[in-house]
């Protein structure tokens, strides 16, 4: 135990010293939460449409009016289908409405010709929902227009992200990527660095054991870690007023797990780099396929069967499910049990394996 | 129970592969003794240095250290040595200070130890004004002998160096063997690797190791007469003139 303090003492003296560390442990965290849910969105607004109304009637100015009245259009009317396919192709359309001749007077009579829409399909978010979008604004129009009962139409609503926001969904999976960074490369980082000075032949030639020289590694990157999931939380509540619906507590503690999982991770991988190039990019696959494949930014339940089930070894996974639940949800921690308890034993197992594959003697 | 032979190797072998980098050397080295450990470049001699300190396991051979077995009691064996490297290895952004303390701190001395080796060391090496300093702004010579005291911090049976006097001066490396002398009269022993055939001399016992192979062990006087040399440089060269590895 006291070995553990001295070696700690080491590593924060050492920290402080460093001329890049103690900067990026605090700049990445505001960086990635103030910068990236701006510029990643994946919120469809400003979907460009254009109107070709053939029918010129009551109606069709009713449906580019009410078009026009919503933020999620920018309506530009077009005299023929083939000049609006031009804007299609030159980037500034992304729907084209196309309403046919006599569109009022045929639906009058009940024999109604559909109208035409179509939606560039090479920016597929956009041109699908942007097409949904356009669907229920018209049909909207075209109730309101023929003075149907409004409590006959769905509607759609959405429980625990109300107004849909891709950045509501995004911060916490921006909380997990900083740590997944912080705490996986940095101590991968520190103990290759001692190789590579060759510091390590003087700690692996003194009575130092294995687990308290690892967890001298490990415990600094998890103080590192809280600190900055806790910087991240309040940039979060500051700037987007985004505030945990659950406990803290309950966040805090699936972050000391997950942490202490990450860094036994870069650990290990350490142990079998014998340089930095080489552990950075053993790192990099690994934390390639923890954003992409633990349903961060992607949900679990559309990726294939078999990716499914390799979701349930990766670590992330089940905090994933806890920030979310806990940051959007309120969702109490016995309701997590599961989840914990897995993150507890991925966090023993690792670092026992760390620890492990750790060699004193070669 | 005091031990006489703080390091005793049989046939102690290591290979890489189909390379042998050290043969079946024994040797026995007594308490006080320093023992230089000479050899060409390539001769195997960091490697069977590297086994005794237990971080390289031998491939075939027994050896003890302190009486412990390298093999199997190998964190044992670590209670009991200083290990100094070739590389400088102490932490470069730390000070004089802290890196002291750190690795008294790791051998188990007590606070207030810790603080009297610190002042004690300060005035043996005449680091008074530099105990706050970074060591990395430290002159070698200064690097050197702070390596070996901190290698000897915990007053260990025997102390490892290899090759501690690269690169330095002659009056630098005359101090330097003066530390050594001192902590071999204070019944340490120093197993010590060394280009440098003036160094040869200080010691109280020397083998040269060839290819592997331990070729001649014994004092410098006998080595001399037994080749019939007029140093040891001249000893070390009919010896290492046939070696096959460069």
């Amino acid at each position: 135990m006291r070995t553990l303090l001295i070696l700690l003492r080491k590593e924060f003296i050492l920290f402080r010293k460093n001329k890049f560390l103690p900067k990026i442990a605090f700049i990445f965290p505001c960086m990635v939460i103030l910068v990236i849910p701006l510029v990643a969105t994946m919120d469809v607004r400003h979907v460009g449409v254009a109107v070709v109304d053939f029918d010129q009637s009551t109606l069709s100015r009713d449906i580019v009016a009410d078009m026009n009245a919503s933020p999620f259009f920018s309506v530009s009317p077009f005299s023929s289908y083939e000049s609006a396919l031009t804007a299609v192709e030159n980037g500034s359309v992304d729907v084209i409405l196309e309403l046919p001749r006599d569109f009022q007077a045929n639906l009058e009579s009940g024999n109604a010709r559909p109208p035409h829409i179509s939606a560039n399909g090479v920016n597929g978010t956009k041109g699908s929902l942007g097409s949904g979008y356009v669907i229920e604004s018209v049909a909207g129009s075209i109730s309101g227009f023929l003075g149907m009962d409004v409590a006959d139409k769905t509607t759609v609503t959405y429980f625990y992200n109300p107004t849909l926001e891709y950045r509501n969904y995004m911060i916490p999976a921006l909380m997990i990527m900083l740590l997944i960074m912080i705490c996986g490369f940095l101590p991968a980082l520190n103990l290759v660095g001692e190789k590579e000075s060759g510091t390590i032949e003087q700690m692996n030639v003194s009575p130092v054991s294995t687990p308290v020289f690892v967890l001298s590694k490990v415990v600094p990157y998890w103080i590192i870690g809280l600190v900055d999931i806790s910087l991240a939380m309040l940039i979060a509540l500051l700037v987007y007023g985004l505030a945990p619906a659950g406990s803290l507590f309950a966040i805090y503690l699936a972050a000391m797990l997950f942490v202490l999982v990450m860094s036994g991770i870069g650990i290990i991988i350490a142990n079998f780099s014998d340089k930095m190039s080489q552990s950075m990019f053993l790192m990099l696959f690994v934390v390639l396929i923890c954003v992409l494949m633990s349903g961060l930014l992607t949900p679990i339940n559309s990726m294939p069967e078999w990716a499914r089930y390799v979701t349930y070894a990766l670590p992330p996974r089940y905090f994933i499910d806890i920030m979310r639940s806990v940051y959007l949800k309120a969702t109490p921690m016995s309701a997590l049990a599961l989840q914990y308890l897995v993150l507890l034993g991925f966090a023993v197992v690792i670092n026992a394996l760390a620890a492990l594959t750790y060699r004193k003697q070669k | 129970m005091e031990i006489d032979e703080v390091i005793t190797a049989e046939n102690l072998t290591k290979r890489f592969g189909n390379f042998t980098a050290v043969d079946a050397i024994s040797f026995h080295v007594k308490r006080g003794e320093i023992f230089g450990f000479l050899g060409a470049n390539g001769a195997g001699k960091s490697t069977a240095m590297r086994m005794l300190c237990g971080l390289s396991l031998p491939t075939s051979g027994k050896a003890a250290v302190a009486g412990y077995d390298i093999a199997t009691e190998s964190e044992k064996v670590k209670r009991h040595i200083g290990y100094m490297s070739q590389r400088f290895s102490l932490y470069d952004e730390l000070t004089v200070r802290q890196n002291i303390s750190l690795f008294a701190g790791i051998y188990g001395l007590g606070r207030k130890e810790i603080s009297e080796r610190c002042d004690a060391l300060a005035r043996e090496l005449d680091f008074s004004a530099q105990m706050d300093v970074p060591v990395s702004v430290l002159p070698l010579g200064q690097q050197q002998k702070l390596a070996f005291s901190v290698a000897t911090i915990h007053r260990p049976e025997v102390v490892f160096l290899d090759e501690p006097t690269g690169g330095v001066d002659p009056i630098t490396r005359r101090r330097f063997w003066e530390l050594i002398y001192r902590t071999a009269e204070s019944g340490t022993a120093v197993f010590v690797t060394t280009h440098y055939m003036d160094e040869a001399e200080y010691c109280r016992r020397v083998s040269i190791m060839v290819d592997g192979k331990i070729k001649a062990m014994g004092t410098p006087s006998e080595l001399k007469k037994k080749f019939d040399a007029a140093d040891m440089d001249e000893v070390f060269r009919r010896l290492a003139r046939n070696a096959q590895r460069q």
